[in-house]
């Protein structure tokens, strides 16, 4: 090609010299000729080298694509160095993070109204380290998953959270699952902290529950084969958290639990689950400390409680999110319910005179809360809690001693902002305007935040 | 005792017993191909719908039940199912349908995966360890799944081996020619450059050869900052763009706002059966797909 371009110039100068010399017109005219022919095959020529340069310009990018192709053979060649076979089996590791600032005016230490025999899990005021909560799960054989959560309290000190064993390969529906689980009652008492929706718990939960009831023991599911989503459960354990007394060294389960949810979808856009819930529990020794009394004894009395503890409960959530898109926005809405009537004797002051009777009481409380996701990553949320310390029946010897009627309804309405700049971390502020003490009413402000790493395990409904 | 007789022969008569399988499939593309497959022989529900993110769906009660009752579970897998999935199958009390079992099908296990990282580190955002899971924008992947996928159906389902065996025949050869077809007319958008909104489409451009030239989110499933699209309307000035990729499900906002300052048309791909209405099937998805591609070339 370049040659025959080459002898092409070297004709055209050939040309082009002797033609400026010439005078004759005639001979002009033949010269002009024979230009014309030389410029329109030079002009063909250009067109063939053009239409060449295109092929192999093709042909570069197909050697180019060949040779993207040989990379990602390569990439998929490479692959990861074999790991030393010990840690091939290695479970998934998961650590969460969290801390918390609270600004309160009150001490959280003090009770709800009519509250001070159950316990009081509350806020810390200024700036805290939240539990961090170390999880390891792994299948150990076809048959059996283990899952264990520790949690590190920020002062030191490690508690076995959950450390279970899951069965799911029994078929029919039927779930097992024995160690330490949090129990399947109601719906918020199996969320983890991490997951929760505001810094804490509902008051309710909290009070009636001492936040999350754990226990240890074995619990069995079994969901119906219908469409709709029916799940029946039971649980046996010691009663190891509140309001079982920690039935220790003695045969037999010491706190039982029944329940049963349903639940389906409406269309694509909603979803709800429905549940109800019995535990029943008897109470041994159940002491507290620093309960208000008649008399008015300062800093309160210590009581002890022996008898049955009988809650029901009743739970509803329900989803809503356009398109079923819930990367882009949804509505969460929750309600629950807890009534619980214990029924035994009392022992009034123990440190001093002790005086037993009879006692019999009903306390509830009830939540209802939306959350909604304006927009991805963004949330807000809004709650309302309302507890009754119920109108206690005493036996005549303590009549003079002990409170039956409070009078006061303890409650408290919670906003919250967060904001997740991925799935893995979460900032938090929220807002609570706290009348749960009659006479000290709080106004508290959270900021917080959750980061969770490694392994991140999918998050039930 | 005539009652009784009566819902026998109603619940014989009801579709539920009438097909041989009942399968659980995570997304559209998937409920399509096993219908392909196994025509009425199977009773599909479909867990996510085709405007839902398939990262991001919730282990709802209904999916739960679902799941109970299904002898095959059909999804992607590559762990793009990994938020809803695990819970999914534990509740569920199914044991065929666990892990390693005949009745769990995963797509991905069938296909080479592209993008498969050499680096594990959530600081690069959403990461799949296993490779880039949207594996059903190439036309020519679902042949191998095709195939595994009838394989399953087979083991499942022994006494219709001969008639999934005709299926899978049929489906694969006029599969065939419809890539071809495909391929053909996808010629003009070979080399085209290209920007995307999520890193969702290693497949399709791989198959057209399209050309990445960037995307719209600064990390893999990292929304992103209106500074950070501007430093791409600047990058696109010294390599420029011919349209920008976003699937049906996803949000159209930073897309709509890049596209007004880069003046780039948006192409919306369906990505899935029933992404738009044009695509109501495996075959109407491709070629929506192309159409809309193509037409932004104009």
């Amino acid at each position: 090609m370049r040659v025959r371009q080459n002898s092409l110039g070297l004709a055209l100068l050939a040309l082009l010299l002797p033609a400026a010399q010439a005078a004759d017109t005639a001979e002009l005219q033949a010269l002009r000729q024979q230009m014309e022919q030389l410029k329109r095959s030079y002009e063909a020529l250009e067109k063939r080298l053009q239409q060449a340069e295109a092929t192999s310009q093709q042909a570069q990018q197909v050697s180019q694509q060949a040779a993207d192709a040989s990379q990602q053979a390569l990439d998929a060649a490479r692959q990861p160095a074999p790991s030393n076979p010990e840690n091939a089996f290695n479970p998934g590791l998961s650590l969460i993070l969290g801390g918390t600032y609270g600004q309160l005016k009150r001490d959280p230490a003090i009770p709800p109204t009519g509250f001070a025999m159950n316990p009081n899990p509350g806020h810390t005021a200024g700036f805290s380290l939240g539990e961090s909560e170390l999880g390891i799960s792994a299948n150990i054989d076809p048959q059996f998953r283990g899952v264990a959560t520790m949690a590190l309290a920020a002062a030191g000190g490690v508690t076995v959270e959950n450390a279970y064993i899951q069965n799911s390969s029994l078929g029919n529906g039927v779930n097992l699952k024995f160690g330490r689980f949090f129990s399947g009652l109601g719906y918020l008492n199996e969320v983890h902290a991490h997951a929760w929706d505001f810094v804490d718990q509902p008051l309710v939960y909290a009070n009636l529950w001492n936040n999350q009831m754990g226990e240890d023991g074995v619990q069995l599911k079994w969901l119906a084969p219908t469409e709709m989503f029916v799940e029946l459960g039971g649980e046996l354990g010691r009663g190891r958290t509140f309001p079982g007394t920690d039935r220790q060294n003695r045969n037999g389960a010491g706190a039982g639990t029944v329940f049963v949810h349903i639940g389906d979808d409406i269309g694509v856009e909603h979803s709800w689950r429905a549940g109800l819930s019995l535990h029943d529990t008897k109470q041994v020794n159940a002491a507290s400390t620093g309960v208000p009394d008649l008399l008015g004894t300062v800093g309160g009395v210590s009581n002890s409680f022996n008898g049955d503890s009988r809650t029901v409960g009743a739970d509803l959530v329900w989803k809503y999110s356009p398109n079923g898109n819930i990367a882009e926005r949804y509505l969460k809405v929750q309600a629950e319910y807890f009534r619980r009537t214990l029924s035994g004797q009392l022992t009034y002051n123990t440190a001093g005179a002790g005086v037993t009777d009879s006692y019999r009481n009903t306390q509830s409380g009830w939540y209802a809360q939306g959350v909604y996701q304006f927009m991805p990553h963004w949330r807000a949320g809004l709650r309302y809690d309302q507890l009754d310390p119920g109108v206690a029946q005493i036996g005549a010897l303590n009549v003079g001693n002990v409170i039956g009627n409070y009078g006061y309804l303890p409650r408290r309405t919670s906003v919250m902002l967060d904001y997740s700049p991925s799935e893995f971390s979460r900032l938090r502020l929220q807002l609570a305007r706290h009348q749960s003490r009659q006479g000290l009413p709080d106004n508290q402000l959270f900021i917080q935040y959750i980061m969770s790493l490694g392994a991140h395990g999918a998050h039930q409904y | 005792m005539k009652k009784l007789l009566l819902l026998g022969v109603w619940l014989l008569a009801s579709p539920a017993a009438q097909a041989s399988l009942n399968v659980f499939s995570c997304e559209p593309e998937w409920t399509a191909l096993t219908q392909q497959l196994a025509g009425n022989q199977v009773n599909i529900y479909t867990a996510t719908g085709p405007l839902q993110d398939p990262h991001r769906v919730e282990a709802r009660p209904s999916l739960i039940a679902k799941a109970r009752s299904a002898q095959l579970l059909v999804c992607t897998g590559a762990e793009l199912e990994m938020a809803w999935l695990p819970v999914i199958l534990r509740e569920s009390g199914n044991s065929g349908l666990q892990p390693g079992n005949t009745g769990y099908f995963l797509a991905s296990s069938a296909v080479k995966m592209l993008e498969v990282p050499t680096r594990l580190d959530r600081a690069d955002g959403d990461m799949h360890s296993q490779g880039n899971p949207h594996i059903q924008t190439d036309p020519r992947n679902f042949l191998p799944i095709a195939e595994a996928l009838s394989k399953r159906l087979m083991q499942l389902d022994p006494a219709n081996t001969t008639f999934y065996q005709q299926q899978l025949t049929a489906f694969s050869q006029k599969w065939r020619t419809a890539i071809a077809r495909w391929e053909k007319q996808g010629a003009p958008l070979r080399g085209v450059p290209v920007v995307v909104q999520h890193k969702g489409f290693p497949y399709l451009s791989n198959w057209l050869g399209l050309k990445e030239v960037a995307s719209l989110e600064p990390k893999p499933g990292m929304e992103p900052s209106v500074a950070y699209l501007g430093t791409v309307v600047t990058q696109l000035q010294h390599q420029p763009a011919r349209m920008v990729l976003r699937a049906a499900y996803q949000s159209p906002r930073s897309a709509a706002w890049f596209a007004e300052r880069s003046h780039l048309p948006v192409v919306e791909i369906p990505y899935t059966v029933g992404g738009s209405s044009q695509a109501f099937d495996l075959f109407s998805l491709f070629d929506d797909t192309l159409n809309r591609l193509l037409a932004a070339l104009k």
